[in-house]
């Protein structure tokens, strides 16, 4: 564990993205296969099963410290952790344990069989001979998953330096459906070919937004224009006559959507589909909030099939024959995907995505901003010449979102925030007019820069009213323009709308607090946006 | 009536009519140490420890101020003012008042532990204690500063032995001091920042000892600097005047550099965990010393720590008051007001 905390404090202290690298790889040189298996396992968003909960964790760190679990618990609203708060205020170990990541990893895994009093002996154990980074980790191995600013693409170039195999190779390698105990180190990374693991999918292709004009991505006919529908990117594979459906983000999602079933048996082996995953009825794309009823559910009701019905919306074919064709361009890889779609009946799962011609990018723009009465977000321009890289790129892709919806609100509540932003004030409720008094209607945490956030906090400080916990309501002077992608009914908020990715656009020095938006204005919108 | 009360101007004893550091204009401030919360313009007349006076001096201009050794004892209409070392910075005192028989004591900003520069703190026994709670949170526990420079002098050495340049951040009076005071220079040359070289100047004039340094200027050949260090305020940091200084490894010396969080967001590549305020054993360790049961808690985390006191027993309260402790560490100026300091740091 500590060659792990060492390299965390490495990874911890940069951004720069070389030094980061360079600590991961001298890590993978250091440790055995065991600890280098575990260690691409957390990066890539694999934790051991959780088996202690929070609140457990709370109460054995209080009785250790002998601080009061309300002391301990206004600590964690200030460092903005957990297993940090735990780390820093238990004493200083008592003893030295040095022992490996796997053995930490295994210990834990060791508390599924324990009662509660065994699970808290073996934790305070364990805390007293941790040093305070150690510590955190062990808290962060228990509790859940930990961010340290490392993308699976920047371990996997890591690992690439150190192992001497080629980074795309290796990417593909670490994609699927493993976990550190069905396989070892060795297995994963020398797989040869992507049917070892016919669960496989292959990397995302993902576009950033375009910021420039779009005139001077050159000529039009270079580009294929689609829309970027509104629903959930995903990938569906169809391998030895089974269907696996993966999320973007790289989780296996078949059981949430049965409708994918029947193409295991409708489409041939050797077919791997990028697409969207879209809520869609009579021909239509129904709206996100639609989509939004089956997530996070694990089983799905018939009538909520009927209600919320998906289908694949077909954006690009990667594998075709068993062959993986991400080289050819996208021209013919569309031709190929529209091949397929028309050839085989799939009861209408799959749906061709459909592409617009333009001869002069007016046109586009004017296409663009009928996206959202359509569901979707904008257009996705992709250029004819293209290959489908892994990750996020620029050049060949883009995407070009319409402009968000937005409304003046005032700040009312603040909250500080968490992680990089304990301490400050990032988390705000806002409010609109409803004659002279104030009515929240949504949260917001992001949008503004560091040095607003922290002048933001000085005059939170400065201006709050009341206190309620971590929560304080402050005076109604500061005006904030929110963004928003979309609005609807709620009878779960006070104000009667939920909003879409509500972020701060910009802070509205400029504006008199009198003159923000009312609650008219938002129900007028949800009138004319509302789903 | 208490001795002491506390309005919308600061700490006041009626009964003398003083105030200790005031953020309002008053006739008659008693000031703790030279930090600007607590040592603010306008006041009529000044008083403040020997030590103390000539930063004082330097940050106000020309003003009436009148100053005292530590332990003279003033009597104004009866009431008895004495100063005590609080061993925060060089200078810095925790003010008693009595009157008969009624002790009170304002603490300013103080820490337990001797850092070798300051008047090391003694405690002082009251019956009413002024404290502050900068860092009064049981996540805040401070290392020795042995074992801190020992990481700072080693993280100079390793970014020298890269053929980079080290910058260490710390506000100009106090921090920078201490920091100069525990660096290792067998490793090389220290360079300082204007607003903390003026400091320096100010304080080797009253007779403090501090290693040699040299203010960053234009005249400096760029290639002079990697191998070195660079003591430099927190608000030059992400402006243009560090560019001069090529690669360099950025590290900020603050008692928030506890927090992950906080050592994020800062931007620094180290986050050095030096404060001189107290941590959250010595704060109650103080309160113990003291023996006073009525506590005030000002600055910092107010109404936690005072409803923890109030937990163990004591009669604590929390105040409003405009002090801002290690604040101004990590909350960064705007860029204009910086980017102008630093250039009339460097005499452009």
């Amino acid at each position: 564990m500590k060659n792990f905390a060492e390299l965390f404090r490495r990874l911890d202290r940069t951004t720069k993205i070389n030094a980061k690298v360079a600590a991961l790889a001298d890590y993978f040189l250091q440790v055995d296969d065991e600890d280098k298996l575990w260690t691409v396992a957390l990066l890539s968003h694999r934790r051991p099963r959780r088996t202690v909960n929070s609140k457990l964790l709370r109460a054995w760190a209080s009785e250790l410290s002998e601080v009061a679990t309300w002391i301990l618990e206004e600590s964690y609203h200030v460092v903005g952790d957990l297993a940090e708060t735990i780390a820093l205020v238990l004493p200083p170990p008592e003893t030295d344990y040095d022992y490996t990541l796997t053995y930490w990893i295994d210990y834990i895994e060791q508390f599924a069989g324990y009662d509660e009093l065994g699970k808290k002996e073996a934790v305070q154990e364990a805390w007293r001979g941790l040093g305070t980074t150690e510590r955190y980790l062990f808290n962060k191995l228990i509790t859940g998953n930990f961010r340290v600013g490392v993308s699976q693409k920047l371990m996997t170039r890591a690992l690439a330096r150190a192992t001497g195999i080629e980074e795309t190779n290796l990417a593909h390698r670490l994609m699927g459906n493993w976990t550190p105990n069905d396989t070892t180190f060795e297995e994963l990374i020398h797989s040869e070919s992507a049917t070892d693991d016919i669960s496989r999918p292959y990397p995302f292709y993902l576009a950033y937004q375009l910021e420039q004009p779009a005139e001077e991505l050159g000529d039009p006919h270079e580009w294929q224009a689609e829309h970027k529908w509104d629903g959930i990117r995903g990938q569906v594979i169809v391998r030895n006559d089974e269907v696996f459906v993966w999320s973007r983000g790289e989780e296996l999602v078949n059981d949430k959507y049965p409708e994918y079933d029947i193409l295991a048996k409708a489409i041939p082996n050797g077919t791997v589909i990028d697409g969207e995953i879209l809520p869609y009825k009579d021909g239509k794309p129904l709206g996100f909030n639609v989509l939004q009823t089956r997530i996070g559910r694990k089983t799905v009701s018939k009538k909520l099939l009927k209600e919320a019905p998906v289908v694949l919306m077909c954006y690009d074919l990667l594998e075709y024959e068993g062959r993986d064709i991400r080289k050819l361009p996208l021209s013919g890889r569309r031709e190929l995907l529209e091949r397929l779609v028309k050839e085989y009946d799939t009861q209408g799962i799959l749906q061709l995505s459909p592409v617009f011609h333009f001869a002069h990018w007016d046109e586009l723009a004017i296409e663009r901003e009928t996206a959202r009465e359509k569901y979707s977000e904008g257009i996705m321009l992709k250029r004819r010449d293209s290959e489908y890289k892994q990750g996020r790129k620029k050049g060949d892709w883009w995407k070009w979102k319409v402009d968000p919806l937005t409304i003046d609100a005032v700040m009312m509540y603040a909250q500080r925030g968490h992680g990089r932003r304990a301490n400050l004030y990032t988390d705000f409720t806002f409010g609109v007019w409803d004659g002279d008094t104030l009515v929240p209607f949504t949260k917001a945490y992001s949008g503004l820069t560091d040095q607003e956030f922290n002048k933001i906090t000085a005059w939170v400080r400065r201006n709050t009213v009341e206190k309620f916990g971590p929560v304080r309501s402050v005076k109604p002077k500061q005006v904030f323009e929110i963004g928003f992608e979309g609005i609807r009914k709620s009878t779960r908020h006070k104000s009667g709308v939920a909003l879409r990715f509500p972020r701060m656009l910009r802070w509205r020095h400029d504006k008199p607090v009198e003159e923000a938006n009312t609650k008219a204005d938002l129900e007028g919108m949800l009138e004319v946006y509302g789903s | 009536m208490p001795l002491l009360t506390f309005n919308d101007r600061g700490i006041y004893c009626e009964r003398a009519d003083v105030y200790i550091d005031p953020w309002k204009p008053v006739p008659r401030a008693l000031i703790t140490h030279g930090h600007a919360d607590h040592s603010r313009w306008g006041n009529d007349h000044y008083l403040s420890t020997r030590t103390a006076a000539p930063v004082i001096r330097y940050r106000l201009g020309d003003i009436d101020l009148e100053a005292v050794e530590y332990g003279e004892v003033r009597t104004i209409n009866g009431v008895k003012f004495s100063f005590h070392p609080a061993g925060h910075i060089i200078g810095s005192a925790q003010i008693r008042v009595e009157y008969k028989g009624e002790i009170w004591v304002a603490s300013g900003d103080y820490k337990l532990e001797d850092d070798g520069l300051s008047e090391a703190y003694e405690p002082v026994q009251c019956q009413h204690f002024i404290t502050e709670s900068t860092f009064g949170l049981p996540v805040y526990r401070w290392i020795t500063q042995e074992e801190l420079f020992a990481d700072i002098n080693d993280w100079w050495r390793q970014t020298a032995s890269e053929g980079r340049t080290a910058i260490l951040t710390g506000y100009a009076l106090g921090k920078a001091q201490r920091l100069l005071a525990g660096l290792d220079t067998s490793i090389g040359k220290i360079y300082t920042h204007g607003a903390i070289e003026n400091t320096n100047e100010v304080l080797r004039k009253q007779g403090i000892k501090l290693p040699e340094t040299t203010r960053v200027n234009r005249e400096i050949n760029k290639k002079e600097y990697p191998g070195n260090i660079v003591i430099a305020t927190p608000g030059a940091i992400g402006q243009p005047w560090v560019k001069k200084f090529g690669n360099a490894s950025i590290g900020a010396a603050s008692g928030w550099m506890t927090l992950r969080g906080a050592r994020r967001r800062r931007g620094a590549d180290r986050g050095f965990v030096l404060s001189d305020h107290c941590d959250w054993p010595s704060l109650l360790e103080a309160i113990d010393l003291t023996g006073a049961d009525n506590i005030y808690v000002t600055h910092g985390y107010t109404s936690i720590f005072s409803k923890y006191l109030r937990e163990q027993g004591y009669n604590a309260v929390e105040l409003e008051t405009e002090y801002e402790g290690e604040l101004a560490e990590i909350e960064t100026k705007g860029s204009e007001e910086t980017s102008k300091e630093n250039a009339v740091a460097d005499g452009e």
